[in-house]
């Protein structure tokens, strides 16, 4: 527990500093308004925006902690919103839809998952199908066009407020509990490291190794499809092409920066949301700074070389003496 | 025949199937013009798709390329019409930053322990954010020497014609399966993908081989940037974007095992013409939309890795299970 403070604390002062350097460049950051109801300003801002690769995040972490990777959570926003704009264009309620696409995402969830367990595919491989296939799939339901839509109750998703935060904030915060509940409330949580440190020790443990293998990528999809209907809601429209493009590298990089090996095992789903506070929070910086928003993957790939080189064994025992001289100092 | 050559010959049998659907449908599909355009048009994929097989047998994967040929094609552009440089010099110079920059993240990946999917999606996150500091607008290449390269070609029996670029691919899939096959170089990525901490303890210099098979992948990065460059005689940042999956699904429709150890150059090859073919079709038949590409491709990754688990499921009991 005291392993997980450390870390949270290193990310806290992490995603300190990016809203130090907004802060810094936009000096009314901080500052909050409420007009209609509804909060606005910097830090609602990062929120807002961050609440789909947040989202995404929350579903990676457990599948990147049994040593697993979803590359198929952006085709699958894409197909999610694709079927949610089509199911009101045919004439459904709004709640229809919703339902329609996050069944949708569930499925695609299962596909992956059966692929992983009964077909025993290597995860990378398993998700690139679907990613590849997947974005087809969606233009083929959108015919290859922008499907706007004009229900109201669909386009709340993105645009509606409760107690004055965004619906997508909520949705995402939202998620983010109900997960950590189930992960650490339960066993689940365990089950899933288990599986991810050593299947067939967990095998022989009891863990029923498929079950959770299948779970953890229905749960990743049906939190893509969450992001895919947030994305859709936005722009009221479903865009096959470019909704949630590239998005799963951002949710990787979310977890990895919230400090989950890629090697599985060890996951946090909080630590991963901050992972995915801290991206959206470079994002703005760069955005509000008027510097070409070109130099937000030099910095990204400067983040993450920085992450990796601290958690590199080559750097693990300095950074050990490094820690270890200054609680030293700081006792003395 | 055995389990590894099995997966080869059933991505030959695939293509040549596939071949012949679509010249029923299709007769002039036969013609050397098509062949000569399927070769010329998919010579970027194939110039990535060796580098990349190099790579994936190795065990390792390599998501910067397309973002490397993105850079190669602005920092042509911008040496050439920028600079004045003459295209020779500026090719010299691109392939050898390009091996450097591939040895770069070969040191990052054996050093840092890391997992090669993460340090080069930062090598891919560096390359595009580095061209597109360069250039975000597409820089058109006007040199003469362009229009010479282009018009180079030769005649193939038939109306065809093999252009240059056609031709450097096809060298590049001979040299890199000569390298791969023949050489003690190759059979070190073989080890090092078939068992990296045996490969160590059997006394295979793991640290070398990741560099190499990292400065290959990029070097061939770096060329299929030259012949994009000439293809389209501009350079754009955004080129390539999405490509390096183009190169893994060929290499693994040509029988490359993703986790390393099995497989071969020659299928890459038909990898890439598989894809391109798939293309081809649907650009003849007019009704179907690109779309089909995507899910056709998604669909055979689907087939051929399923049959590679079955033939391993039911090879030698010494085979791999991944």
């Amino acid at each position: 527990m005291s392993g997980w403070f450390m870390e949270a604390r290193s990310r806290l002062s992490l995603l300190a500093l990016v809203l130090l350097a907004n802060v810094l460049v936009a000096p009314g950051f901080l500052e909050l308004r409420l007009v209609d109801g509804r909060l606005f300003g910097g830090i609602i801002d990062i929120l807002n925006r961050g609440a789909p690769v947040m989202l995404l995040a929350v579903g990676m972490a457990p599948v990147i902690a049994t040593r697993g990777i979803d590359l198929s959570v952006g085709a699958v926003m894409a197909i999610a919103g694709a079927v949610a704009a089509a199911t009101v264009n045919a004439g459904h309620a709004w709640p229809v839809a919703v339902i329609a696409a996050l069944g949708t995402g569930l499925a695609c969830g299962l596909w992956n998952g059966i692929l992983v367990t009964i077909f025993r595919m290597q995860p990378i491989v398993a998700t690139l199908i679907l990613m590849v296939a997947g974005r087809g799939i969606a233009q083929m339901i959108t015919e290859g066009r922008v499907l706007t839509f004009t229900d109201d109750g669909l386009a709340g998703v993105s645009s509606a407020s409760l107690l004055g935060l965004p619906l997508p904030v909520l949705i995402a915060l939202a998620a983010a509990i109900v997960t950590g509940l189930l992960v650490r409330a339960t066993a689940l949580g365990l089950f899933v490291e288990a599986v991810g440190t050593s299947p067939r020790a967990a095998r022989l443990a009891g863990v029923p190794a498929p079950g959770i293998l299948i779970g953890v990528y229905v749960w990743s999809g049906l939190m893509a499809a969450l992001a895919g209907l947030i994305a859709a809601a936005d722009i009221r429209g479903a865009d096959a092409n470019n909704a949630g493009l590239w998005l799963e590298l951002d949710a990787i990089l979310a977890v990895v920066i919230g400090g989950t090996s890629l090697y599985g095992g060890r996951f946090s789903i909080g630590l991963s949301v901050l992972g995915a506070l801290i991206l959206q929070g470079m994002r703005t910086c760069i955005l509000r700074s008027g510097l070409p928003p070109e130099l937000n993957l030099l910095l990204m790939a400067l983040v993450i070389a920085l992450v990796l080189v601290v958690q590199s064994p080559a750097c693990q025992p300095a950074i050990a003496r490094l820690t270890a001289r200054l609680t030293r100092k700081g006792t003395a | 025949m055995n389990a590894r050559t099995l997966p080869f010959l059933a991505t030959l049998g695939v293509f040549i199937l596939l071949y012949a659907a679509c010249a029923i449908q299709y007769p002039s599909m036969l013609s050397s013009r098509v062949i000569g355009n399927l070769l010329t048009d998919n010579a970027f994929l194939g110039v990535l798709a060796v580098g990349m097989t190099f790579v994936i047998l190795s065990g390792g994967i390599d998501l910067s390329v397309g973002a490397v040929m993105g850079f190669t094609t602005v920092a042509l552009a911008v040496m050439i019409e920028g600079a004045g440089l003459h295209p020779l010099a500026s090719f010299t110079i691109v392939l050898v930053g390009g091996a450097a920059f591939g040895c770069g993240v070969g040191v990052a990946i054996h050093w840092l322990k890391a997992p090669p999917f993460i340090v080069t999606l930062t090598a891919m996150f560096l390359a595009r954010g580095a061209a597109l500091l360069l250039s975000t607008d597409s820089i058109p290449v006007r040199h003469e020497f362009y229009q010479t390269l282009s018009g180079l070609s030769l005649s193939l029996p038939g109306s065809g014609r093999l252009g240059l670029i056609a031709m450097v691919m096809l060298l590049a899939f001979v040299l890199g399966g000569v390298l791969l096959h023949f050489t003690r170089a190759g059979l070190r990525v073989y080890a090092l993908g078939g068992n990296a901490r045996f490969a160590g303890l059997m006394g295979i210099d793991t640290a070398r081989t990741t560099i190499l098979v990292y400065g290959v992948s990029s070097t061939m990065a770096a060329l299929a940037g030259i012949i994009f460059s000439l293809y389209t005689r501009s350079g754009y940042a955004l080129t390539g974007v999405g490509v390096e999956l183009d190169a893994i699904a060929a290499v693994v429709i040509g029988g490359t095992l993703l986790s390393g150890g099995v497989g071969g150059m020659a299928g890459s090859l038909i990898g890439v013409l598989i894809q391109g073919l798939i293309l081809t079709w649907i650009t003849f038949d007019g009704s179907l939309s690109s779309w089909w590409t995507k899910i056709a491709i998604g669909m055979l990754l689907f087939i051929f890795i399923g049959l590679q688990r079955l033939i391993l499921q039911f090879s030698a009991p010494t085979g791999r299970t991944g």
